[in-house]
C-alpha cells in the first residue's frame, strides 16, 4: 500500500488500515421482517494485528468477516480493504478465508486442496509445489500430502484448511470459529501454533470466536459484540505481551482482560433478559 | 456345501473358501427357491389345457407323474418351464450362425445398437438439461415442471409416433437409409425413457456441494467454468452414476417398445412380437431373458465405469 500516501481516502482511517469500516450496516430482509444483522459498525484494523470477534449467536460478527470476504453486502456505510472495495479486494485476492468447517474436497488429495486456489489463480506446477511445500510446513502437516482428508483428524483437517488459506500469500487472514468444532485439547494446541504462525508470516488475522480464553489468548485486539440489532460493544486493546507461553491464561493481566470481555458481553445482553 | 450349515465350520474350517461358501449358501437358496416355485407354476398354469386335452380324448386316471411331465412338455405351454426357455436361449444363440435372423445374438446386437445409441443420448441430453437447470433460475422453473410431465406420457401411447414419424422424416425430409433412421427412431424412444433419471440426478449432484464450499471459490474469485469443473461437476459423479443405473436399465425398454409398433423384423421386441403372433411362449419367454441379460450387462458396464472412475478420483473404497 505505497500507492495510497495521498491524503484523500485516508481522511478517516489510520494510513496503514487493512480493513476500514466506517457506519457499516447490514440488514436482512426475511420473511418475519428485516433482520438487522450490523448496526453502525466502526472500526479499524491495522496491518499486522491479531484482532478477535466476540460476542454470542446472532450478534453479527460472522456477517462482519463474510462482509469483509465481499460474501455479503453491506446495506450502510463504508468499508474499505487495503483502500479498496470489498469486491475489488476479493478480486485482488486480497485475503484467505477459514470457514467453520474444513470443506475440503473428499475427492483430493490434502496437497491437491491445498493446491484448489494456486489451481484456480493459475500459478504453474513448480510454483504450486514449492507454496504446498511451504504452507504445510507452516501447518506442522508435512508428510500428510498425499493422504485424503478423511483419513486426518478434525483438528489436522482443519490445520489443511489454514495451509489452503495461506497458499496463496495473501497478507490478510479471515478465521470463522476455525476451532470451534475441535475438543479443548486440540484447541489449545492449534490456538499456540496459530499464534506461531502469526508471529512468522506477519499476518493480519481477524478470528470469529464463542471463546473468551481463546479470544484473550490470541489477540492484539478484542472487538466485543452483541445481538439485536449486530452491534460493536467494547474494542478492548490487549496489553499481554506477544511472546505467549499457554500459562500465561493464569497471570492476572490475562485475566484482568478476561473480565473485562465478559463484562462488554454482559452489558450486550442485559436488555435481552427485559423481553 | 457343508460350509453353509453354520456355526460348526464358522470356528473350524479355513476362512477364505468356507466365508465365500457361507456368503454364497443363502443367495442359492433363494434361487433354488425361485426355480422351485417357477415349476410349480408351470404345473398349475398349464394344468386346465392339459385336463382339457385328457377330457376331448377320453383319457383318464393319470398317473400323477405322467400328468407332471404332459404339463411340462407341451409345445406350447403357458408357462414354460426353466430348462426349457434356457434351451431355447442355447439353441438360438450357441447353435445358429450369430448373422441369422434365428439366433438371439443377431436381434439382441440390433436391440442393444439402439439401446445403447438411445443411452448415449439421454445420458448427454440428461446432463446437459441439470447444467442449465442449475446455472439458470429461468430454465429450473420452466424445465424441470416439463421434464417430469413428459415422463407421465405412457411410452407405449409416444412411441408409435416417434416410430412412424420420425421414420418417415428422417427417409422422407433428411434422406437418412431407412436401417440408420430406424436405429435412430428406436434410439429416441430409448433416450426419452433414460435421460429422465440423469437429469434428476445431476441437478441433485451439481447442487450437492455445501454452502462453504461455494463461498469458497467465490472467495477465490473463480469464474464459473472454474466452479463447475473443480467442484460441482467431481461432487456430482455420485449421484450421475446412480443416475446412470437407472437409465441404462430404463433405455432397452425404450428399444424394445420401439420395435413392436412397426412390426419390425429384427431385433429383440420383434422377436417378442412374432413370438405372440404364434404363440411361441418359449420364445417370448427366451428373448425376455435375453432382453433382462442385455440390461444386466449394460448395469454391470456402467457400474465398472464407476469404478475406474471413482479409483481415478481417489474416492473413498466402496
Amino acid at each position: 500500500m505505497t500507492t495510497d500516501s495521498s491524503a484523500a481516502i485516508t481522511d478517516k482511517a489510520p494510513p496503514r488500515a487493512v480493513v476500514s469500516a466506517a457506519g457499516l450496516g447490514l440488514t436482512f430482509k426475511t420473511n418475519d421482517g428485516d433482520v438487522t444483522a450490523l448496526s453502525d459498525v466502526n472500526l479499524s484494523i491495522s496491518k499486522g494485528e491479531f484482532v478477535s470477534f466476540i460476542g454470542p449467536s446472532g450478534c453479527g460478527k460472522t456477517t462482519f468477516l463474510r462482509t469483509i470476504a465481499d460474501l455479503e453486502q453491506p446495506t450502510s456505510g463504508t468499508l474499505t480493504i487495503n483502500g479498496q472495495t470489498p469486491e475489488n479486494a476479493r478480486k485482488d485476492r486480497a485475503y484467505g478465508y477459514v470457514f467453520q468447517a474444513p470443506a475440503l474436497y473428499p475427492q483430493r488429495t490434502i496437497e491437491k486442496n491445498v493446491a484448489l486456489p494456486l489451481e484456480i489463480m493459475g500459478y504453474n506446477q513448480a510454483q504450486q509445489a514449492e507454496r504446498i511445500q511451504r504452507t504445510m510446513e507452516l501447518v506442522n502437516l508435512s508428510g500428510f500430502e498425499k493422504k485424503y482428508p478423511r483419513q486426518l483428524s478434525g483438528g489436522m483437517q482443519q490445520r489443511a484448511s489454514i495451509a489452503r488459506a495461506l497458499a496463496f500469500d495473501a497478507d490478510l487472514l479471515l478465521m470463522d470459529e476455525p476451532f470451534g468444532a475441535l475438543d479443548e485439547i486440540v484447541r489449545d494446541h492449534l490456538n499456540s501454533e496459530l499464534l506461531k504462525l502469526w508471529e512468522r508470516t506477519q499476518k493480519t488475522i481477524c478470528f470469529v470466536t464463542h471463546s473468551i480464553p481463546e479470544a484473550v489468548y490470541l489477540s492484539t485486539k478484542i472487538v466485543v459484540m452483541s445481538p439485536r440489532p449486530g452491534r460493536v460493544t467494547d474494542v478492548i486493546e490487549s496489553t499481554l505481551p506477544k511472546d505467549r507461553p499457554l500459562d500465561i491464561r493464569e497471570t492476572p493481566e490475562f485475566l484482568a482482560i478476561a473480565a473485562r470481555v465478559r463484562d462488554g458481553l454482559r452489558a450486550g445482553h442485559s436488555y435481552e433478559e427485559t423481553v | 456345501m457343508a460350509c453353509g450349515l453354520g456355526i460348526l465350520m464358522r470356528r473350524r474350517f479355513d476362512g477364505a473358501v468356507c466365508n465365500a461358501m457361507t456368503r454364497a449358501f443363502p443367495i442359492l437358496i433363494v434361487l433354488l427357491a425361485i426355480v422351485a416355485v417357477w415349476y410349480a407354476a408351470a404345473i398349475g398354469m398349464n394344468a386346465p389345457w392339459q385336463n382339457d386335452v385328457y377330457r376331448r380324448g377320453d383319457i383318464t386316471n393319470v398317473p400323477a407323474t405322467q400328468f407332471v411331465l404332459d404339463t411340462r412338455n407341451r409345445e406350447k405351454p403357458v408357462l414354460p418351464t426353466a430348462h426349457r426357455v434356457f434351451g431355447e436361449l442355447w439353441n438360438s444363440t450357441a447353435l445358429v450362425a450369430p448373422n441369422k435372423p434365428r439366433s438371439l445374438l443377431f436381434h439382441a446386437r440390433v436391440t442393444f445398437s439402439a439401446t445403447a445409441l438411445g443411452f448415449a443420448m439421454g445420458s448427454v441430453l440428461g446432463i446437459l438439461l441439470a447444467v442449465l437447470i442449475v446455472h439458470n433460475e429461468a430454465m429450473n422453473r420452466s424445465l424441470m415442471p416439463r421434464i417430469v410431465a413428459s415422463q407421465t406420457i405412457p411410452i407405449s401411447a409416444l412411441a408409435p409416433l416417434i416410430v412412424v414419424i420420425g421414420f418417415n422424416i428422417f427417409t422422407g425430409t433428411l434422406g437418412v437409409p431407412t436401417d440408420p433412421a430406424r436405429l435412430i427412431s428406436k434410439a429416441i424412444i430409448s433416450a426419452y425413457l433414460s435421460f429422465f433419471p440423469v437429469a434428476v440426478g445431476m441437478v441433485k449432484g451439481l447442487r450437492s456441494p455445501e454452502a462453504i464450499q461455494l463461498d469458497l471459490m467465490h472467495t477465490y474469485n473463480a469464474s464459473p467454468g472454474q466452479t463447475f469443473w473443480k467442484l460441482r461437476w467431481p461432487a456430482a459423479m455420485p449421484f450421475l452414476f446412480a443416475s446412470l443405473k437407472v437409465g441404462v436399465a430404463a433405455s432397452p425398454v425404450g428399444a424394445i417398445v420401439g420395435e413392436l409398433p412397426t412390426g419390425a423384423v429384427a431385433g429383440l421386441g420383434a422377436r417378442l412380437l412374432a413370438g405372440s403372433y404364434y404363440s411361441q411362449t418359449v420364445q417370448i419367454w427366451a428373448a425376455l431373458v435375453a432382453a433382462s441379460i442385455l440390461a444386466a450387462v449394460l448395469v454391470l458396464a456402467v457400474g465398472l465405469v464407476e469404478r475406474l472412475v471413482n479409483k481415478s478420483m481417489g474416492a473413498r473404497p466402496a
